[in-house]
């Protein structure tokens, strides 16, 4: 089970990133999370929001270069030590993290961690056979 | 002033014996790369002209022009006018741009080249008494060997340092207590510096001048290299295709450089219409090489853009002056010494993927060329991962040092940035100001 998650390309440059915002404001869309990675000279904006495919086609159309990715979603307690737990596990087995990032639920008193893996699938099959509870899309909006 | 010359009686000779010696070479010349150059007498024939019909400067218009891309067409050996046996030396440019050129000596050409060079030299300030540093590259391109014959004529004590190792080249220039250093602008700025990071001074070093070109350059970085290396700056012209570095000088003066008329005749044409302009007036420098024997090129169309000038030089050569070339009349850019076509960047784009909307940045830092090609980015191209696209950059950047032998810094930009327009876009913006 994975979620859709927006990457857009930002010039590193001042007023890309709010140009980025006005327009997903602009359209009414809210972001639940967002990573920003950065280079010298280039970010990936990273976004889960409801809605993703509308949300990748508002922001094709304005012009913006963007990528619709697989990640996985998982629902951890929010306490000290869960998120360490899952990492030793994915260590073991060999699964590779390529980034992470994650908030907190409105309604639940959980943690969700957005997580790329270098191989999606496997990754998955791992945390699932675990007992992690991965969220999909559908639940993500109601927590 | 008491003026020194290398060989004063070609140097200051009266204005219509030179033009005279000119014409007769120029017949004597002509007839003997008709008769032993296929290609070119393939081209005069088309152009319908023959030996009985030149007999000298007044009819040079009639003579064809020839091109680089003549010499790309005949590589390696077409343009030779003697058996293989009889070139003693043979040098080519870096074929950056396409096939190398490759031009051919005998021992005499040898002799003429190594007498034009020490003209310059002496034209300086140099005499035997003098320990040259010769930093040009020592390979197929002309200016480490050119200026090392000429040098060597002179009596001046060589030190065949070639390119490379800054630092030790400083220790080098010190220790061997070096008087006169060649080499590339970009290189002696670039001594300079190292100079002082090295925490020495000018006052370290006992250079008195230095003989700087193969590339363009500016009074700006005349005056830095001055400052960084306490010496006398003088530029020296020359091209693979004519002889070398020797073809132009500059004397004591430094109002122009002084050509070698009596090996060179040098011309200024419209390039449009092909008709000589008047001296004074912008125009295609053209060389035709009067002496040489193994590679006897006429009418050579250099498509650099430069002013003649006739009027008396203080140092006393009658010799026609030629400014620094002032522009081209292609798209080329001259990179870090190298030849750049904006063309070739086009082309490892397409190949790589992307598509041809970029914009080329050029300019002056730290005395150093910076090269920057700015490419937008596509959906094709992205990758939610940086490594993936810092790999792709690199890639791009890897291709384009390929083809291009210089290392550009390849930056993608967000789309529809990069202006777009319908005929010449603006693909190139040079803020170098070379030509002042």
């Amino acid at each position: 089970m994975t979620i859709n998650q927006i990457s857009v390309f930002l010039e590193n440059k001042p007023g890309t990133l709010s140009g980025l915002t006005e327009t997903l404001a602009e359209n009414n869309i809210n972001m639940r999370a967002m990573s920003l990675a950065d280079t010298s000279d280039f970010g990936i904006a990273r976004i889960i929001a409801d809605n993703a495919d509308e949300t990748a086609a508002l922001l094709r159309k304005n012009e913006y270069v963007v990528k619709v990715t697989p990640v996985l979603a998982l629902e951890i307690p929010d306490e000290a030590g869960s998120l360490n737990r899952i990492l030793k596990l994915l260590g073991t087995k060999g699964c590779n993290v390529e980034y992470m990032y994650g908030f907190t639920g409105r309604k639940t008193n959980s943690a969700y961690m957005i997580m790329r893996a270098t191989n999606v699938s496997e990754a998955e099959k791992m945390l699932e056979n675990s007992g992690i509870h991965l969220v999909g899309t559908i639940e993500l909006e109601k927590v | 002033m008491c003026e020194h010359y290398y060989q004063k009686d070609a140097e200051t000779m009266p204005e219509d014996q030179l033009k005279e010696l000119q014409g007769k070479r120029l017949a004597g010349q002509f007839k003997w790369a008709y008769e032993n150059v296929e290609f070119y007498r393939k081209r005069c024939r088309e152009a319908g002209v023959e030996p009985a019909d030149i007999h000298g400067l007044q009819d040079l218009d009639k003579l064809p022009f020839m091109c680089k891309d003549d010499l790309r067409a005949t590589y390696p050996y077409g343009l030779f006018a003697v058996p293989l046996k009889d070139v003693v030396r043979l040098h080519a440019s870096s074929g950056t741009t396409g096939k190398q050129i490759v031009v051919g000596y005998t021992k005499e050409d040898l002799d003429i080249w190594d007498d034009v060079v020490a003209r310059q030299l002496v034209a300086t300030g140099a005499s035997s008494e003098d320990i040259i540093h010769v930093a040009y590259g020592y390979g197929l391109f002309t200016g480490g060997f050119g200026i090392h014959g000429g040098a060597t004529k002179l009596g001046c004590t060589v030190v065949p340092v070639s390119a490379g190792n800054t630092q030790r080249q400083i220790t080098i220039l010190k220790d061997f207590k070096c008087s006169i250093l060649a080499c590339t602008p970009s290189y002696a700025a670039y001594l300079g510096e190292t100079l002082h990071d090295m925490g020495m001074t000018p006052d370290d070093l006992y250079l008195k001048s230095g003989i700087f070109g193969a590339e363009p350059w500016t009074e700006a970085m005349r005056r830095e290299i001055e400052k960084s290396l306490g010496l006398k700056a003088y530029d020296i012209y020359g091209l693979t295709e004519i002889m070398g570095p020797g073809v132009a000088y500059e004397c004591k003066e430094q109002h122009g450089m002084h050509v070698n008329e009596d090996h060179f005749i040098v011309e200024t044409i419209d390039p449009q219409t092909h008709k000589r302009v008047p001296d004074g007036q912008k125009g295609e420098i053209v060389f035709s090489c009067l002496t040489r024997k193994a590679f006897p090129l006429l009418r050579f169309r250099t498509k650099d853009i430069g002013i003649l000038d006739r009027t008396p030089c203080a140092c006393g050569r009658t010799f026609v002056r030629m400014s620094k070339p002032m522009g081209r009349t292609d798209d080329m850019l001259i990179i870090r010494g190298v030849n750049v076509f904006p063309s070739q960047i086009e082309e490892v784009l397409l190949s790589k993927g992307y598509p041809p909307v970029y914009q080329i940045i050029v300019g002056r830092e730290d005395n150093n060329d910076t090269f920057e090609v700015q490419v937008e980015m596509t959906e094709d191209n992205f990758s939610d991962v940086v490594g993936d696209i810092r790999r792709k950059e690199n890639n791009l950047s890897a291709a384009l040092q390929t083809i291009l032998q210089i290392k550009a810094k390849v930056s993608l930009v967000a789309p529809k940035t990069i202006e777009r327009s319908n005929g010449k876009a603006k693909r190139v913006i040079d803020t170098r100001k070379l030509h002042d």
